[in-house]
């Protein structure tokens, strides 16, 4: 427990300095922006074993809804980001309640294809600028008071808001809602039977999940002043399952490090070798899934933990 | 008719995709990844070593079974214990290497691929005319589809397959090398990716992302079908490419998405597919 605590210090302190040495700030958003969605996105893989094929959805349209908001009518930061965290959520609800009348591998392909039901919606709708995307979204200011043009203001503010968010899902996953998740994660029809309504709790996760992995691709959208198709593409929902499944799925800390690794690879590489970014996504997707199913934190814990006290590995 | 010629398409890819899953238990995310390999093999083939379509036809989709089979002798085989997620994002990433490597070889762009001098011209029907090439297409794939049917419904070694799949250690345990049929069926099922690449090569562009959007719609079809069913799988692969058609002439906005809600209206009133048997 000490441990961990000297971790999260550091990491604070790493994150509040970040933009001092030498962290372009924009880069350090864009990460941390990314972190909270495969954060979100755990909370389905690592904590109720849902593999969601279609969390871009989310994250996308979150984007263009607050991207429009503030472009088109106007409005501030915190309103822009509330209601494109809202309307996330709702299409969470949607979509989740259709997903979670199957398991497993059916509701990965559920997810998947509905999200790319959306993703043509975005594609033609008038509102999402079509291929173009949405353009020059200003950032506006917080209530009015604090304008956020500033990327270091801009910067602490996503950091605030990161760390209430991975606070806040860590309390959802240690909560007594949080526990019976677990019991799905780890028997479902068992916990049918001790008179759980499994699929209410399913869809509850999934709604939450979907609104965070909302609330990061609003921010995002601030971040950066853009919103484009790729953001809703199935690219990205693939990207978000890798960074969750190199860092350690079913972890607290490791959706964050697999983006911070995944991002960081994206923005350096894709100078280098151009479309041979995604050959090189997909060999690390191949080696994670053939040897390191337990991600990064996850071979680590296992490291340090008591032989004992390891973890089964989750298999069937 | 457009429509038909899409829906033979689906029907080939789901049948496999159907195969694949009913013996290995893999929702295989490459095969669009395959179909996209089954139409660069024709196109390379044509370009650059003289093969024509006839041959195409024959070797494109074996070139792309062997590949196939020695990913699942190097990969695959590791993950059967492991649950079937597993085998769904191992094929996402190797659907990712497939379209990047083919990306950095050819560019984004499409390729177009000459229609065979004999399946040139059309029949005129007095209300429209039918280009050969389409009717082609769409002969030879139910053709390929009501063979594998038959192979797997009823013959001897589609008994066998059948039987493995209820139950891989018992057929085992009868001295039946399941291991080896495991491999061949994920070869074949892969070929009619291939296979349906080669077909689509002449009608629509040949490029690397060809398969991408083409395989959600598939898994689409399959949830829509039934997962496992055979027969659902190639009925309700031809039915959609029938009603997206139909939806293009009527609606057109609506063409991509018609797929996506009809699986959404299937679920919500028979959450295991239209011929699906599981609960």
């Amino acid at each position: 427990m000490r441990g961990s605590l000297i971790i999260y210090g550091v990491l604070v302190v790493l994150a509040l300095l970040a933009p001092f040495i030498g962290i372009y700030p924009v880069f350090g958003m864009k990460l941390l922006c990314f972190a909270m969605f495969a954060c979100a996105f755990n909370l389905l893989l690592g904590y109720t074993k849902m593999l969601s094929f279609g969390h871009a959805a989310y994250f996308g349209v979150s984007g263009y809804v607050t991207g429009w908001l503030m472009t088109v009518h106007g409005w501030g930061a915190i309103e822009g980001v509330a209601a494109g965290t809202a309307v996330s959520a709702l299409l969470g609800l949607v979509i989740g309640a259709i997903a979670v009348r199957r398991q497993g591998i059916y509701f990965a392909m559920i997810t998947m294809a509905l999200a790319q039901l959306v993703f043509f919606v975005c594609l033609q709708a008038s509102f999402t600028g079509g291929e173009n995307g949405l353009q020059s979204i200003p950032r506006g200011s917080i209530l009015g008071m604090v304008p956020l043009s500033n990327d270091l203001t801009m910067y602490y503010f996503v950091l605030v808001v990161f760390i209430v968010v991975y606070l806040l899902i860590r309390r959802i996953v240690e909560s007594p809602f949080g526990q019976v998740l677990k019991a799905i994660r780890a028997n479902e029809p068992r916990s049918i039977s001790l008179g759980y309504k499994v699929d209410r709790y399913k869809l509850q996760a999934f709604v939450i999940s979907a609104g965070i992995a909302g609330l990061a691709g609003s921010l995002k959208a601030l971040v950066l002043g853009f919103v484009t198709l790729t953001d809703v593409s199935q690219g990205t929902s693939g990207e978000v399952i890798l960074m969750t499944l190199l860092g350690g799925s079913g972890t607290f800390l490791g959706p964050v490090i697999g983006a911070g690794v995944v991002v960081t690879l994206q923005e350096y590489l894709s100078d280098l070798v151009g479309a041979w970014v995604s050959v090189i996504i997909g060999a690390i997707f191949v080696v994670c899934v053939m040897i390191f199913r337990r991600g990064f934190v996850g071979e680590i814990s296992r490291l340090f933990a008591r032989p004992g006290a390891a973890q089964p590995e989750k298999t069937q | 008719m457009l429509g038909l010629v899409n829906g033979s398409f689906y029907a080939l890819l789901s049948l496999g995709l159907a195969v694949i899953f009913g013996l290995l238990g893999v929702v295989n995310f490459a095969h669009g990844a395959f179909y996209m390999l089954g139409a660069f093999a024709a196109y390379v083939g044509l370009e650059y070593l003289g093969v024509n379509y006839w041959w195409a036809l024959l070797l494109a989709p074996l070139a792309v079974g062997v590949l196939g089979i020695i990913i699942e002798r190097l990969f695959l085989r590791h993950l059967v214990t492991l649950e079937p997620i597993y085998g769904l994002l191992l094929t996402f990433g190797i659907a990712l290497i497939a379209e990047g490597v083919m990306r950095s070889l050819f560019g984004a762009s499409g390729k177009s691929y000459p229609v065979p001098a004999l399946l040139r011209g059309g029949f005129n029907l007095g209300f429209m005319v039918l280009p050969i090439y389409r009717a082609w297409a769409i002969f030879a794939s139910v053709v390929v589809c009501f063979t594998t049917w038959f192979l797997i419904e009823r013959t001897h070694l589609g008994a066998r397959l059948r039987a493995a799949t209820e139950n891989a250690r018992l057929v085992q345990a009868f001295g039946i090398n399941v291991p080896i049929m495991v491999m061949f069926t994920y070869g074949a099922g892969v070929a009619l990716a291939a296979l349906a690449g080669v077909l689509a090569a002449p009608v629509i562009q040949v490029s690397p992302l060809m398969g991408n959007s083409l395989v959600i719609v598939v898994f689409a079809v399959v949830v829509i079908g039934g997962m496992g069913s055979i027969m659902g799988a190639i009925v309700s692969g031809l039915a959609l490419g029938m009603v997206e058609g139909l939806t293009k002439v009527v609606y057109p906005e609506a063409s991509n998405i018609v797929v996506f809600v009809i699986m959404a209206i299937v679920l919500m009133w028979r959450p295991s597919g239209l011929f699906g048997k599981e609960p």
